[in-house]
């Protein structure tokens, strides 16, 4: 399997669609090298903004570009930008600011550094405040289509980015859409949701899954906020097994987020496999640190069969 | 820096103890507001609606009118007055001040008040924000220019410093800040609370020309205003010293006015004091 840089692609396609779109700006918290906005600083040098490590200064200048009819991409660590939520509330998301928030080096992807760079709760606080989109790829090539589909969005997004060379899973004809979720692969017996990097483990889950006589969807919720409640509810209805997946904690993110949905409008069996309500740890490969944090391909599949297994319980 | 006729400081000097009647009459019918920090910012906010803006009440969303960001959002019942009595919406609806489904909300709201650029409350943010729209502003090749009036106590948040230093890199000579120093926040005095002095210094080291007034003066205010526009390649603030309760002599210096509505009795008797002083001027207000 081709892996690619998530971040890496996003940076290309900013620089390509700068071009496109001479009202993108991008603004960055001196961290331009690792979240790769430096091609588009190299080709717009007149519309790039280094403002140093002043992230809650950086969500305010943003929402000044803003109001100012630029869309501005604010650049820094997700975890980072924790620093600044209030900024986020009052002057992106109730201000209704259009301001892009591209939240980098997410979950447990910056490994190397450890539990004070890592961020499990970004997704959590950014759904629960209202006004703001909340979006995480799964792929380069998502991160790259998703670039323009954030830009042309009208209001405030939060982009989250996985820093790691992701295999790459779509193809070039895949069209991303706000709102929009993608079953890439059709199931009966349970249906595993996930959001960025756990997409693929999903489907590497799916396929052991087959081998044992389950028949396993697989859907890419990129989109976390609007929820995509119409394909939720149909694999609910279609399968009564549900798994979520997500480099997250399995609070207030992607898995919380479909646990309220179904609990309000179809209660389904559901099992949630992310970050357990724990700090973590520094590792020497990503792999080895989510493997650690039980979201590897084996605890995916070990969950889809338990709620298999309770599903038919329920229905004996 | 065009010299200001008498005539026009008075008519200023007097609208701006009419905004203070406003403000105050609005904060004691709601029962809620800040009169403190409201009145001593008044001659400031007067100078920039009444004269210094270039704006215009029948085009609130003016591509190139100046932008005016009260960052200490809290002083909003005098602005909400000022706009009102500019044209922008009938001095009558400021009575709904504060009620569900009101155009004016506890601190300014851009979505819902024409002649609000930007959304504040929460201090510290308005500097940041400007030295964005100033620098959209030259992308975009708008001439306007960006005035954002902030706190004493708001001197203390780390993010406003954040925002002096990326207008002072951007060398924002369209940007003016005014600090409305008031010496007062709501906890007490500002050197007891957490000392900000020395404050020009401190402006000095973030790269920003200082000019230092007495903010309760429309003269000195409208001279420094001028002179701030003219100032070329860095950002200027203007520290303007003013009396926390201004015009009404039972507020004035009190930290208990910070954010206390004042009962009937003591609206009655700040009420006979400022109607006495607009009188003054010839001027009588139902």
């Amino acid at each position: 399997m081709e892996k690619k840089s998530i971040r890496k692609a996003y940076g290309y396609a900013l620089a390509d669609y700068g071009a496109e779109n001479t009202d993108v700006a991008v603004v960055v918290a001196d961290v331009s090298a690792s979240v790769q906005t430096r091609f588009f600083a190299e080709k717009f040098p007149e519309r790039f903004f280094n403002v140093g490590i002043t992230e809650q200064a950086l969500v305010d200048f943003a929402a000044g570009l803003a109001l100012g009819g630029m869309i501005p991409f604010a650049n820094t660590f997700a975890v980072l930008f924790l620093r600044a939520a209030e900024q986020i509330r009052t002057s992106v998301a109730y201000a209704k600011t259009n301001v892009k928030l591209v939240g980098s080096y997410s979950g447990l992807s910056d490994y190397k550094d450890g539990p004070t760079h890592n961020v499990e709760c970004d997704i959590a606080v950014m759904r629960s405040i209202p006004n703001i989109a909340v979006v995480e790829v799964a792929d380069a090539v998502e991160a790259e289509k998703m670039v323009p589909e954030v830009a042309e969005y009208d209001g405030p997004v939060y982009l989250r980015l996985s820093r790691s060379e992701a295999p790459v899973i779509f193809d070039e004809n895949y069209e991303p859409k706000i709102g929009k979720a993608a079953i890439i692969r059709d199931g009966s017996d349970v249906a595993l949701i996930a959001s960025g990097v756990m997409v693929y483990r999903c489907l590497k889950a799916a396929e052991n899954l087959a081998r044992m006589g389950i028949d396993a969807y697989v859907v890419n919720m990129s989109t976390i906020k609007p929820l995509d409640l119409n394909v939720v509810q149909k694999v609910a209805a279609d399968t009564g097994a549900i798994v979520t997946a997500e480099d997250h904690s399995v609070i207030g993110g992607l898995g919380g987020a479909i646990a309220e949905a179904l609990g309000e409008t179809k209660p389904t069996v559901l099992e949630r496999i992310g970050i357990r309500d724990t700090f973590t740890e520094t590792s020497r490969s990503y792999d080895a640190l989510l493997d650690h944090y039980r979201m590897s391909v084996e605890d995916i599949v070990k969950a889809a069969q338990l709620a298999v297994k309770r599903n038919r319980q329920i229905h004996i | 820096m065009a010299y200001h006729p008498d005539s026009l400081v008075r008519e200023l000097d007097k609208i701006a103890q009419i905004l203070r009647l406003d403000a105050l009459e609005m904060i004691h019918r709601r029962g809620a507001g800040h009169p403190g920090g409201s009145l001593s910012a008044s001659e400031i906010i007067t100078a920039l609606v009444f004269h210094h803006l270039r704006i215009d009440p029948k085009r609130p969303n003016w591509e190139e009118r100046d932008r005016f960001i009260l960052s200490k959002g809290h002083a909003c019942s005098l602005l909400y007055a000022a706009l009102a009595r500019r044209g922008f919406f009938p001095v009558e609806e400021l009575k709904t001040w504060g009620e569900i489904g009101s155009r004016f909300q506890g601190h300014p709201d851009r979505l819902k008040t024409p002649g609000i650029d930007m959304t504040t409350g929460m201090e510290g943010h308005g500097i940041a924000v400007g030295a964005g729209l100033c620098l959209a502003a030259r992308r975009k090749n708008l001439n306007f220019r960006v005035y954002v009036l902030v706190g004493d106590g708001e001197c203390q948040c780390g993010v406003l410093w954040e925002g002096a230093m990326i207008a002072s890199k951007y060398h924002l000579s369209e940007l003016t800040v005014i600090v409305d120093r008031n010496y007062v926040q709501l906890d007490g005095p500002t050197h007891e609370i957490l000392p900000i002095d020395p404050l020009v210094d401190k402006w000095k080291a973030f790269n920003f020309a200082t000019i230092e007034i007495d903010g309760n003066n429309m003269r000195q205010v409208l001279d420094a205003l001028d002179i701030a526009d003219k100032i070329r390649d860095k950002p200027t603030v203007i520290i303007a010293h003013t009396v926390k309760g201004k015009g009404v002599s039972f507020m004035e210096g009190e930290a208990k006015w910070h954010g206390k509505p004042p009962n009937k009795e003591e609206f009655a008797k700040a009420s006979e004091e400022l109607r006495r002083r607009i009188r003054s001027y010839g001027e009588e207000i139902d």
